[in-house]
């Protein structure tokens, strides 16, 4: 098991190393953009939903995206944060 | 007096807009696909054999929906998954090549959830998965919460127990070593362990038993959507994700600089960051533009980068066709180098190429038709067709078609 000091020093690097670091000003600019698109956010009725509510508008993975997410976390490094998975599942070769 | 009768009737109002209903069938979800891979950097071999793939899965999921008398909506949920493949590099377990190709997991699952009047929800979840050589325990704990009619928030608690087999190439088995767990186990600590004593001392089917070792995930999920207008709406997910145990696969092997052949090694903790942001846009009365950007970070040495797009366009109200492409590329592993690169002074080696230098395009079409009526007048509700082509910068590409019927 990972100790609390290998944990506390794993977030700092994976926080504190990409953003505030190397990349200052890419990080800035997400901010900027980010409370621009905040901030242009109007209140929006449930009968004004019809295109928000549309299925091909979901905020998710598809249905049919799921095997292929499967494999994907299978074949590169990285998964997570799209709705497949982050554990579990099987010994693949 | 005034006060009373004004209660009386808030609770007269109460039990008639809020009337229990007992859970029914609401839906049912079909997903079926097949893969096929080629490759020809299979981890088994170290990094040079063959990776052809077939898989063949197949998903059920079954919702049923009630609401109780405060007028919060349940929804249980069920679903059984049985994938079939069958890998070329698995025969290479065993050296001569004989090893088994074929292989079958299945996985069920159920899962609660209750969602309030106000929108707020809670739920919790179990799932099992098993196959030969890996089987694994997940339990999940989600709540959300509706902030207004446009922002809602939800975070996800997840466990997963796994164990994995200890199924090493057969030239690599271990030597003999006792099993601390069980007085009448003895012998190798590979896969080759034998019982003796006990109930099944002196039985002709006294099997060959093979230990496993623990793999446990830990994910804390935290999800922002927003609706920005009447035409866009995005959403910011970030997955914390920590494991432990045995990471890598006893019959990976990696092949030293000297010759000399090893089972893979990696570090027995891991500590994962994505962070996705997906942007939905409808464009005029027929377009949509699905993106999808993840930036990802570990403590392995990988850094990500994935993009997605993807455009329906609505040729009718209940038929779309959506083309999308998807664009990945990371950094390599501080693990990880290839066939017969690494040296006797690394601590840690892995030459599976998962886990390399490499980018990935990802291309395809997706139809969806969900008219009123149902699909060909049937109890199907809606339908995606599927297929995408892959291609990985390490030569490796495959091919997946996937169908999803919806039943109402």
């Amino acid at each position: 098991m990972m100790t609390t000091t290998q944990f506390t020093q794993a977030i700092t690097f994976i926080f504190l190393k990409p953003f505030f670091m190397r990349k200052k000003i890419s990080f800035i600019m997400i901010l900027i953009a980010g409370a621009t698109v905040f901030t242009s956010c109007k209140s929006v009725k449930e009968y004004q939903k019809s295109r928000i509510n549309d299925a091909d508008m979901v905020l998710k993975a598809r249905l049919s995206e799921k095997p292929e997410l499967n494999f994907q976390t299978y074949r590169e490094g990285a998964a997570g944060a799209n709705g497949g998975k982050t554990g579990g599942g099987c010994g693949c070769n | 007096m005034m006060f009373l009768q004004g209660y009386s009737q808030y609770s007269k109002h109460r039990d008639s807009v809020y009337e229990p209903k007992p859970l029914r069938l609401d839906e049912i979800n079909l997903v079926e696909s097949y893969y096929n891979q080629e490759g020809n950097h299979s981890a088994i071999l170290g990094g040079i054999g063959n990776e052809h793939v077939t898989d063949l899965s197949n998903g059920l999921d079954i919702k049923f929906v009630g609401w109780d008398q405060h007028g919060s909506k349940h929804t249980i949920g069920a679903g059984l998954g049985i994938d079939h493949h069958t890998a070329a590099s698995a025969a290479f377990v065993s050296k001569t090549g004989a090893s088994k190709t074929p292989g079958t997991r299945v996985y069920p699952s159920v899962n609660w959830n209750v969602e309030n009047v106000k929108g707020n929800s809670f739920g919790i979840g179990a799932y099992y998965s098993t196959e030969y050589n890996y089987k694994s325990i997940g339990l999940e704990i989600n709540a959300g919460r509706k902030i207004s009619s446009n922002t809602e928030v939800s975070g996800k608690l997840s466990a997963f127990f796994d164990k994995v087999k200890l199924i090493y190439p057969s030239e690599l088995i271990p030597q003999s070593t006792v099993v601390q767990t069980s007085p009448n186990t003895i012998t190798t600590a590979s896969g080759r362990t034998i019982r003796s004593g006990g109930d099944d001392e002196g039985d002709d089917d006294n099997k060959v038993y093979i230990p496993s070792s623990p793999r446990n995930t830990y994910t804390a999920s935290l999800t922002l959507s927003q609706i920005v207008n009447t035409r866009m709406q995005f959403a910011i997910t970030t997955d914390l994700v920590a494991q432990d145990g045995y990471l890598g696969l006893p019959f990976h092997r990696v092949y030293f600089n000297d010759g000399s052949v090893h089972v893979e090694n990696l570090p027995s903790s891991r500590l994962k960051l994505p962070v996705g942001f997906r942007l939905n846009y409808f464009l005029g009365d027929y377009f949509i533009i699905r993106s999808f950007y993840r930036y990802y970070v570990d403590n392995w040495g990988i850094r990500s980068n994935t993009a997605e797009l993807e455009l329906p366009v609505k040729v009718k109200s209940f038929f779309s066709v959506a083309p999308f492409f998807r664009y990945y590329s990371q950094t390599a592993s501080t693990y990880f180098a290839p066939y017969m690169s690494h040296t006797s002074a690394d601590q840690y080696y892995t030459s599976n190429y998962s886990l390399s230098k490499l980018t990935s395009n990802f291309f395809g079409v997706n139809l969806h038709l969900a008219p009123s009526e149902g699909v060909f007048n049937s109890h199907i509700t809606a339908l995606d067709l599927r297929y995408g082509h892959y291609t990985q910068s390490t030569d490796l590409y495959s091919n997946i078609v996937t169908l999803a019927l919806t039943f109402k």
